[in-house]
């Protein structure tokens, strides 16, 4: 199971294990990792659970779909061109050592 | 008893319960913590529920977070155990099997309960209310069989079940007593488009129509009989509206109509160390003519969070977040923010592709509530805008959707 490092704005890491198949949102919440609300539980209705993929890891994890990208203009922290909504991403083996910074707000 | 050590119990494990014990802790709340859920099982999400047919016996992964969650965090979460009375002049609540529990403070989020089907019939077998994980449970197993389901009540859950009723290949009829669906909840100018998809996709909708009486063969639903005549049913699913649970506060004497009354801090207007959040809570906000209750993930999650990082000593303020919402109705996603109580103007704004359309309600000339079908970024959009100063006016979207509008601002403001 691959292993993704959330990165809180003040500096400090989160290592969690995150279970292929399900989306990164996902393995934020189920291990308390502070910062990523999800206030829609992953419908893409909310944009609360925008974070900064790792520009090592930009290529790995892809650009977002149609409606995440129209989304990611109106996220409360700035967009950045690294920008995902987590619950768009999906985890694979692929994604193991997968670095991501959590904005300063959400909401 | 009121010790400095007896902490925080929270009454009710729903979404706002465990948001506020999730502030709590991430705030650095370090006494103790107490949650009383009286479903067996841990707190979860309640609006999948009533989105996809839920069947399988271990519950579909709705869980809000694993229960590591709650040890890691020294949270003492008493699943299945019901709180039966408040005292609050000692500060103590009893639970059913008669244990007294001391608080320092008390946050009531026991949420809302169904409000029963008031015609004859409604407790034959194959009629059904939904609220909890059980309930879901059991209208998706009810659904792999039935032909024809009568859907009573044309609301959001009403609306999202005739959506996976009619997926999973049933006859579906939506019977509503008001002339239109969601008539409290929408415009009437969005729920024209609303109803129309409905009915594109196969859904039937009978508005105006009275449910008179549920009928049965051996104790089993077959017909429903309405104001328009009768209607076949082998399962029978209604939301006809919900009621908050606020009997405890009221028993114990403190302030309640339709709700445990708070002040704009979310405190009891009768006791300053109970809090009501969430779905049992009627407070005053800002955009609001006088106290609103809303039921809500939005609402729950907001309060919960405002009220554990507050008793944590981090939060002071009223609350005020912009109250938003959404549904999902099989291809339909609609979403609202802002509350469109009393509005004088509603403007239909077409999307930039068929699906999508929006809605801009505006009161005294200024923009206070915006409904979205399909378009998630307009969505988002009014929010930002509708918390912005100054307000937005007709007149600044004239021509103009809301997300071309608030791209323009933000550009602005970066160039500032
Ligand atoms: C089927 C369904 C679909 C929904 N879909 C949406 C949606 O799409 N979008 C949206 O924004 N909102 C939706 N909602 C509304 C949303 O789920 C609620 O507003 C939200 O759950 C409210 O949270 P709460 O904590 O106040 O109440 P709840 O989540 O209802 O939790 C309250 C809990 O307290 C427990 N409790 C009550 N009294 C006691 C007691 N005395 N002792 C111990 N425990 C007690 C209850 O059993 C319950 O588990 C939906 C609701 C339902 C039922
Ligand atoms: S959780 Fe709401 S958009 Fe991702």
């Amino acid at each position: 199971m691959p292993i993704v490092i959330f990165e809180l704005p003040d500096g400090t890491q989160r290592k969690v294990t995150a279970d292929s198949g399900t989306v990164l949102m996902q393995a934020a919440v189920s291990n308390g990792v502070d910062g990523i609300v999800a206030e829609c539980g992953g419908n893409a209705s909310c944009a609360t659970c925008h974070v900064y993929v790792d520009e090592r890891h930009g290529e790995q994890v892809g650009p977002p779909n149609d409606v995440e990208d129209e989304m990611l203009d109106f996220t409360a922290a700035e967009r950045r061109p690294t920008s995902r909504l987590s619950c768009q991403v999906q985890v694979s083996d692929a994604l193991d050592g997968l670095v991501v910074h959590i904005p300063e707000e959400q909401v | 008893m009121s010790g400095t050590n007896a902490g925080v119990v929270v009454v009710g494990g729903g979404q706002a319960g465990f948001s506020v014990v999730q502030a709590l802790r991430g705030a650095g709340y370090e006494g103790p913590v107490t949650v009383f859920a009286d479903e067996p099982r841990l707190p979860y999400q309640r609006p999948p529920l009533s989105k996809k047919a839920h069947t399988e016996p271990e519950g579909p992964g709705v869980d809000l977070v694993p229960e590591s969650f709650y040890r890691e965090r020294d949270i003492e979460l008493r699943l299945g155990e019901y709180v039966a009375a408040l005292d609050t002049a000692a500060c103590a609540v009893t639970t059913g099997s008669g244990e007294r529990v001391p608080y320092e403070h008390l946050v009531l989020a026991t949420g809302a309960r169904n409000r029963p089907l008031p015609v004859p019939g409604a407790e034959l077998a194959g009629v059904h209310a939904l609220r909890s994980l059980d309930d879901a449970l059991a209208i998706g197993r009810a659904l792999t069989t039935a032909r024809d389901v009568v859907v009573v009540g044309g609301g959001f859950i009403g609306l999202e079940l005739a959506q996976v009723a009619q997926a999973g290949g049933a006859r579906v009829t939506v019977v509503e007593l008001a002339d239109r669906l969601l008539s409290r909840a929408v415009s009437p100018q969005l729920e024209e488009h609303l109803r129309e998809r409905h009915e594109r996709d196969g859904v039937r909708i009978l508005t105006g129509t009275a449910v008179e009486r549920i009928e049965g063969t051996g104790g089993q639903v077959h017909r429903v009989a309405t104001s328009q005549g009768p209607l076949p049913a082998d399962l029978v699913l209604y939301g006809v509206g919900a009621v908050p649970r606020d009997e405890l506060a009221r028993e114990a004497g403190l302030a309640v109509d339709d709700g445990v009354i708070v002040d704009e801090q979310l405190r009891s207007v009768s006791d300053p160390r109970v809090f009501a959040v969430g779905d049992c809570a009627r407070y005053p906000h800002p955009h609001a003519d006088g106290l609103i209750r809303l039921e809500s993930v939005q609402n729950a999650i907001d309060q919960g969070a405002l009220i554990g990082r507050r008793i944590a000593g981090g939060a002071a303020g009223p609350y005020e977040s912009l109250p938003w919402f959404w549904s999902d109705q099989g291809p339909v996603k609609l979403q609202i923010a802002g509350l469109r109580a009393t509005t004088d103007e509603v403007r239909v704004v077409p999307g930039d592709t068929p699906e999508r359309l929006a809605t801009y309600a505006f009161r005294d000339e200024r923009l206070v509530a915006v409904e979205t079908l399909n378009w998630p970024a307009e969505h988002l959009a009014a929010r930002r805008l509708l918390q912005q100063d100054p307000p937005v006016s007709p007149a600044d979207l004239a021509g103009s959707t809301l997300g071309a509008l608030a791209r323009a601002r933000r550009t602005k403001e970066v160039r500032a």
